[in-house]
């Protein structure tokens, strides 16, 4: 069998805090989960694109921010032992001919499941892409938005644009091994952690680094081998620099991608769904959260969480079609308790189905 | 399209990317990101307002620029982001409807197109 082959009973697509809370409640169902995100953490937009800010409306937490909210939530659903495939796009859904769902990642990795959740928000995270006009000519061979192999930029004459801690933190790592390397940003001043910006300068400085005010405006080369740019300063002459890659780093956006072909009914990029099971047209594919749509939906993290519990009560009945659900609470249950690992497993329970 | 707009209401005058002329009723207090959504005008706004996103990134029309607050720094930190940045950009989850800014004039940039 492939070694990237995995079975499980859900699985979810998107890592974000109401993908984590669906872990939290199919775990007390005694549900096993997969959850596969294109973020390097989990967290999902709390984690990328506000960790610091502030959010005031989650329950019985009157401020929290969107790392902590992360990071609590990861402590909560520990007992049930998700397994995580980060870095990666859920790309094709098929039904199986025993019935249940088969989902590959784009970096092939195959997991089956009779159930799957949907949770992911506004879609997957892309780079985002300058305005030049022949750019596609040069992606994935000379312009990259991300660096997977840190050898595969040694001895190369590198620009990096943008101003943030991506374009500088690379722009330190890699100025070693580069054979040149240069920074634009649209402004002489950096938005990145200060002591990355001093070092930088201190490079620059010694003239082992250049940084260059302005945006790329041009690519210039044949069959996707860049040989320069043309730079320029708003209100200023433009200028070419002669350079074989382009590392862009503007920050990221959302992109539904690939989910919309797994065949929803979309409705304005969102899946509708019914309010009692937040299930989509398709029999044992759930959506919930900001991807989810229906009569009076709020995009709030808690109605998020509310979906999940209700999700969680139809997954039980598609993964063990012949067991009898009972509703307990955590505060009573021992059975629940248990598996939350706050009570020690007692033999004859008689709280255990 | 021009809407009718009754007198004793605040509004705003939006362009979208398809150059059409939008005139939408604004109420105090409220970022005239929320009010472009509101009308359901293209405007992605993925973060919500919190200025972490610069989808919501405007242009303002050169007479209103000086009736505006300045923006902070970390609204000029996330227009770095914005990949159509011109002088006049704003993130329009920044500007707060106020009296003063009734009969605002913004343009909605390519990058905040859902």
């Amino acid at each position: 069998m492939n070694q990237n082959k995995y079975k499980t009973d859900v699985i979810i697509i998107g890592a974000g805090p109401v993908g984590l809370f669906a872990v939290f409640e199919l775990g007390l169902l005694d549900m096993k989960t997969h959850l596969v995100d294109i973020l390097d953490k989990p967290g999902g937009q709390c984690a990328e694109l506000y960790p610091e800010k502030p959010i005031y409306d989650i329950p019985a937490y009157p401020i929290i921010s969107g790392q902590e909210l992360t990071d609590r939530l990861m402590e909560q659903i520990t007992p049930f032992e998700p397994t995580f495939h980060l870095q990666q796009m859920a790309e094709k859904l098929e039904k199986l001919e025993n019935g249940n769902w088969q989902l590959t990642t784009d970096d092939k990795i195959v997991i089956e499941a009779p159930v799957i959740v949907i949770a992911a928000g506004g879609g997957s995270f892309v780079p985002k892409k300058p305005r030049i006009a022949n750019l596609e000519d040069y992606e994935g061979t000379s312009v990259f938005y991300a660096v997977k192999k840190r050898e595969d930029f040694r001895g190369k004459n590198i620009l990096i644009a943008g101003g943030g801690d991506s374009a500088l933190d690379w722009a330190l790592n890699l100025q070693p091994l580069a054979n040149s390397l240069a920074l634009v940003h649209r402004r002489h001043e950096y938005r990145a952690a200060p002591d990355s910006v001093h070092k930088m300068r201190a490079l620059v400085a010694e003239g082992k680094m250049k940084d260059y005010v302005g945006d790329i405006k041009e690519l210039h080369g044949s069959n996707g081998q860049l040989e320069a740019v043309t730079l320029q300063k708003r209100g200023e002459e433009s200028y070419m620099l002669a350079c074989d890659t382009v590392l862009a780093f503007y920050g990221l956006t959302m992109k539904l991608g690939p989910l919309a072909n797994f065949g929803l009914n979309l409705h304005e990029n969102l899946i509708p769904v019914d309010t009692e099971k937040f299930e989509t047209s398709e029999q044992g594919i759930f959506a919930i959260g900001d991807i989810n749509t229906y009569p009076g939906k709020l995009k709030l993290i808690l109605s998020g969480f509310h979906e999940s519990a209700l999700m969680a009560q139809q997954a039980f009945r598609y993964v063990y079609p012949d067991k009898k659900l009972r509703f307990q609470y955590t505060t009573s249950s021992t059975a629940l308790q248990t598996k939350l690992g706050v009570k020690e497993e007692s033999k004859g329970n008689l709280n255990e189905n | 399209m021009s809407q009718t707009n009754p007198s004793n209401t605040m509004h705003i005058i939006v362009t979208d990317q398809n150059g059409t002329e939008h005139t939408l009723d604004a109420l105090e207090g409220w970022r005239v990101m929320e009010i472009i959504k509101d009308y359901g005008l293209p405007i992605k706004a993925e973060c919500g307002g919190s200025c972490c996103c610069a989808t919501c990134h405007i242009y303002v029309s050169e007479e209103w620029q000086e009736k505006l607050f300045a923006p902070r720094d970390d609204e000029i930190d996330m227009l770095d982001e914005a990949p159509d940045l011109e002088d006049n950009s704003r993130l329009s989850c920044q500007l707060i409807m106020s009296e003063t800014l009734d009969g605002l004039r913004v343009t909605l940039s390519e990058s905040a197109a859902p």
